[in-house]
């Protein structure tokens, strides 16, 4: 074959993947820097759900967001412009997604969070097409408080870093938890040595310890906190015990009581085989971000299977608001601004192998929605 | 406020301090013999910390894993001066920052690129592990009383180095006049590398020592370099007795001002803000007390005097 048939042929099938792609997604995640590890699950756990529904007339448009907002916002303007997607996903950061999706929904396209839930847009914010596949940001602190009160804790030290989500971080936890407060500290984000702190909490006479520092803050806290001969018992929410986090703690998570929508062990069919075809995929079990990923996409693909978003939105709405697909979690229901209605559970960390991992031991909270639905109103 | 709360909070402090001190060392050393200023210290830390976790997964043995991580950052200090950092000597500070700045972009991307982007686990000796009750009742992590002590016994090292060797000699006079020792016949080329790897191992120790009571990830060495500029800004430029004093000072500040400044505004206004308002304060307390230095003396504390 000459040069020129190569890229005849070429542009052949380049043309013939564009006719088939009916829908686009694009999704926008965070593939690079610190945070690297939850995009990369969530696009995971969506790929892995488009890869196993068979259907090759669906186009997902992946872009790295870098953790910054201004860059998500180049891309999202980007997809939509010039890439003509009809659905965005993807965002982790609540601050992402508070500078992309009212642009989104503004211009009519639908926007799934896999992750995010920013109280802005579960409240005043809420729009008719978004939708949140994960949680409020409030919801696993406000269950950490109610475990906290059924484990007869009454006087807890809570701490969280110092900015939007840190300051929800602890205002959920004080909505449902009834006891007194031995302490509360806001930490600098991005802080690594939580020595002052553990000091602080050994001088306090407390009976728990709450706290809320994703990413390397809860690595090095847990480290720091099994070290320093402390045992008053703590709890948090699953986003410092998550899959990949748990193996660099190591030992010092162990017994440490955690709260969490999903967990790899829940027992129902569709998380079975989903946790069993996230290992064989990529050889590592799943988190719970890439739970949220694998439900996202699946709850995509159940509308699709009713209406085309671009073709006719308000069938695709009411099929995304009922809801109708095999969720992860067992039960799964949306409330009256697009987010989940869902149990909250409590899980504990063990040791399986030489891998650790979360059990659940409990729910925390039944059916719980948000704090925010009744400032809705679409 | 108890006195034990107060000596544990001193004891954190100068472990702190310590650490901060391995870092500026090789910072302020660089930045005094060469007039560099080197971004990419902080990458140096992180190759430490990673060689250090994936040496003691393989082996088993912490020391090991110290030696190692040396080594490596050692080696990669050397590499990126003779390649990059060479031709930047003779140019301006901002080119300098440029050039560094992209070293760390590449080291970051690099790492990720070699171990992924979940972040390592690095076990520290069981011999260190819990905590020891200390006179007084106060109870203290081992490993942590280890750090103070590695900290010093390299600071007391370091000062030996610099005060009593050969090469410590050439090391001050290649501070003072570049040119003079050059034309004394000393290959200042090599005593410059000799100088940058010998920072870039100091980076790397620190990294590997913190790297196991932290989390080992992309991008963590960058927190450190801000304080560790802010010490060799205190301590003055180039002073290996300012970058310790200043590291101290710094520790001590940083660590105490965090817990008293909230206390303190609890006397007279509402907890709950008062957390707040202290809080914002103490994550200020250190420039602030840079400068107040600043004011005080402009050079820093053992700076040489302009």
């Amino acid at each position: 074959m000459t040069l020129k048939g190569i890229l005849l042929s070429a542009s052949l099938i380049a043309l013939a993947g564009a006719a088939a792609a009916e829908t686009r997604i694009g999704m926008i995640t965070t593939l690079s820097g610190g945070g690297a590890s939850l995009g990369i699950d969530v696009r995971d756990g969506f790929l892995l759900a488009l890869e196993q529904s068979g259907r090759d007339d669906i186009e997902v448009i992946i872009a790295d967001d870098e953790q910054a907002p201004d860059v998500a916002v180049q891309l999202a303007d980007r997809m939509i412009q010039s890439d003509d997607v009809d659905i965005m996903t993807g965002i982790i950061w609540s601050n992402l997604a508070m500078a992309v999706v009212p642009s989104v929904t503004a211009q009519g396209l639908f926007y799934l969070s896999p992750n995010a839930g920013p109280s802005q847009l579960a409240g005043r914010g809420c729009h008719p097409n978004y939708f949140n596949v994960a949680w409020q940001n409030d919801n696993l602190h406000e269950a950490a408080g109610a475990y906290a009160n059924s484990a007869g804790y009454t006087n807890s030290f809570i701490l969280a870093p110092n900015y939007p989500a840190g300051q929800d971080a602890l205002a959920g936890y004080k909505r449902f938890y009834e006891g007194g407060l031995a302490g509360e500290i806001y930490t600098q984000l991005g802080q690594t040595d939580y020595a002052a702190e553990i000091a602080q909490i050994r001088a306090s006479g407390a009976d728990s310890v709450f706290f809320f520092l994703p990413g390397g803050m809860g690595i090095s806290f847990l480290r720091q906190y099994a070290d320093s001969g402390l045992d008053i018992p703590v709890i948090g929410p699953a986003f410092s015990f998550d899959q990949n986090i748990l193996q660099a703690v190591g030992a010092a998570a162990l017994g440490v009581v955690n709260t969490s929508q999903w967990s790899p062990d829940l027992d129902n069919e569709a998380n079975t085989a989903f946790v069993a075809a996230f290992r064989e995929a990529y050889g590592r079990i799943p988190s719970l971000y890439a739970s949220q990923g694998f439900d996202t996409a699946n709850l995509i693909l159940s509308a699709l299977a009713v209406a085309h978003p671009s073709e006719d939105p308000d069938a695709f709405r009411a099929a995304l608001q009922a809801a109708d697909f095999a969720s992860t979690r067992g039960d799964f229901a949306f409330g009256p601004n697009h987010h989940p209605i869902q149990d909250i559970y409590v899980r504990e960390v063990v040791q399986e192998g030489d891998i650790f991992t979360n059990r659940v031991i409990g729910v925390a909270l039944e059916d719980r929605g948000d704090a925010y639905a009744a400032e809705c109103s679409m | 406020m108890s006195a034990i709360l107060i000596v544990e909070q001193v004891l954190n402090g100068l472990q702190f301090g310590v650490m901060l001190f391995l870092m500026a060392a090789g910072l302020t050393l660089i930045f005094g013999v060469m007039g560099l200023i080197n971004l990419a210290h902080g990458s140096l830390y992180m190759v430490g910390a990673f060689v250090a976790a994936t040496v003691a997964a393989a082996t088993g043995s912490f020391l090991l894993a110290l030696v190692a991580a040396m080594g490596a950052a050692a080696m990669a200090g050397a590499l990126i001066e003779m390649t990059v950092i060479r031709r930047l000597y003779h140019t301006d500070h901002l080119d300098q920052v440029l050039a560094t700045f992209a070293l760390i972009l590449v080291f970051s991307e690099g790492t990720r690129w070699i171990f992924g982007s979940f972040p390592l686990y690095l076990a520290r000796p069981e011999a260190l592990a819990g905590s020891l009750t200390l006179p007084f009742g106060i109870e203290y992590p081992r490993y942590r009383l280890a750090l103070i002590g590695a900290g010093l016994a390299v600071a007391l090292g370091l000062w030996l180095l610099i005060a009593k060797t050969r090469i410590g000699i050439r090391i001050r006079a290649g501070e003072n006049d570049r040119e003079m020792i050059a034309a004394l016949g000393v290959d200042i080329r090599t005593l410059y590398t000799f100088v940058f790897a010998l920072g870039a191992a100091l980076a790397g120790l620190a990294g590997a020592l913190v790297g196991a009571i932290q989390s080992v990830q992309v991008g963590m060495g960058e927190p450190v370099l801000i304080l560790a500029f802010v010490v060799i800004v205190i301590g003055g430029i180039g002073s290996i007795k300012g970058a310790f004093v200043g590291a101290l000072v710094v520790g001590l500040t940083d660590t105490l001002g965090g817990i008293f400044l909230p206390e303190l505004f609890k006397l007279f206004m509402e907890p709950a803000s008062a957390t707040q308002v202290g809080a914002s304060l103490a994550s200020m307390a250190i420039y602030l007390l840079m400068a107040a230095v600043l004011i005080w003396r402009p050079t820093g504390l053992y700076g040489a005097r302009a």
